[in-house]
């Protein structure tokens, strides 16, 4: 299985699917080393199955999502590696 | 402008104009009904949707300035692509394209966050780096940038004759090329990879806090944001686009 090791922003498309915020400019605090950033500064692997987003700093999976695309759309999203998310509107 | 919360969605954007850039690369400019704007930077997904109901997905930055009404993508001629081909080769004035967007506020860029701007292309990379430089030039913003562009050979070098013209009508705007496989006779810049003697000849210094962004592909982007690091760079003011080792 192709795997793309990409930025945060790449992300971005699958994660606007969900989210009505702009999530790559929201900050996330990673659980395993605690660095804080913007989720687009961290890394993305995408592949057909499903886009994990790990800590640039700890590789730690901070985002995990999986679509199934055949019948209606459903996802499975792990959050468990993101302490908090802060998310903000813009102006 | 905000960000009103909204669903992304899939729209068809109907293609008004192609026009051939470099010998890989081809320019298409989309009307796309509803268009809300876009920042400097954003990019769309493209679906195709074969006969037999096969969907293949890519994204594009947008090249077009926000205040252009047009949203103009640039596509890089992948040979053994499954989007590309088509788009380059087989896609039509008239004819609609799906896509959604636009996507993506990491990597953008608005006049009024100021600078000053640091932008290193490596060849398509320049896509969104070009809605920068454009949206620059029609705000009238006077923020200084300075381009770094690597290109294969001169033929190579995308918006090759814009950037020309931009550059020579406004002195706040400094580009220098750098061509890694071949240059023309009596070529006299820079004709190696972009490495971080370059990076110093060329950036502004760290001292003047640059707002850094860098789109190629990914040996380019990380030698260049490890590069900017070890330079002194603040690593938050450096924002980088990979592409993938596939695309296409």
């Amino acid at each position: 299985m192709d795997e793309q090791k990409l930025d945060g922003n790449a992300a971005a498309g699958v994660l606007a699917e969900i989210f009505t915020f702009e999530i790559t400019t929201a900050r996330s605090t990673c659980v395993n080393c605690g660095a804080t950033g913007e989720v687009g500064a961290q890394m993305a692997y995408v592949s057909e199955i499903g886009t994990v987003v790990r800590c640039a700093v700890c590789d730690n999976p901070l985002i995990r999502i999986v679509r199934q695309d055949a019948g209606p759309q459903r996802y499975w999203l792990d959050l468990k590696g993101i302490e908090y998310l802060q998310l903000q509107e813009r102006l | 402008m905000t960000d009103a919360p909204r669903k992304l969605t899939w729209r068809i954007g109907e293609v008004v104009e192609t026009s051939p850039d470099t010998p890989r690369t081809k320019r298409l400019f989309l009307d796309v009904p509803g268009w809300e704007g876009h920042r400097a930077g954003q990019h769309v997904d493209v679906r195709l949707t074969a006969e037999d109901s096969y969907q293949a997905q890519r994204s594009y930055s947008i090249a077009s300035a926000p205040e252009d009404g047009r949203v103009e993508l640039l596509i890089e001629r992948l040979e053994d692509g499954e989007v590309s081909p088509y788009l380059t080769d087989e896609i039509r004035t008239g004819d609609g394209l799906e896509l959604r967007g636009p996507i993506g506020g990491w990597f953008a860029w608005d006049a009024r966050e100021g600078g000053p701007l640091f932008l290193v292309a490596g060849g398509s990379g320049i896509a969104p780096l070009m809605a920068m430089i454009r949206h620059r030039q029609a705000t009238g913003s006077g923020t200084p940038v300075r381009l770094l562009f690597s290109s294969r050979s001169y033929e190579d070098v995308i918006f090759r004759e814009e950037l020309e013209r931009l550059a020579a009508e406004d002195e706040t705007l400094q580009i220098t090329h750098t061509l890694t496989r071949s240059t023309p006779p009596g070529w006299k810049g820079y004709d190696r990879r972009i490495d971080e003697e370059m990076l110093g000849e060329i950036a502004f210094s760290p001292d003047e806090r640059p707002l850094v962004f860098v789109c190629g592909p990914t040996p380019l982007v990380e030698a260049v944001a490890t590069a900017l690091v070890g330079l002194g760079y603040e690593p938050t003011r450096v924002k980088t686009e990979r592409f993938g080792p596939t695309g296409g």
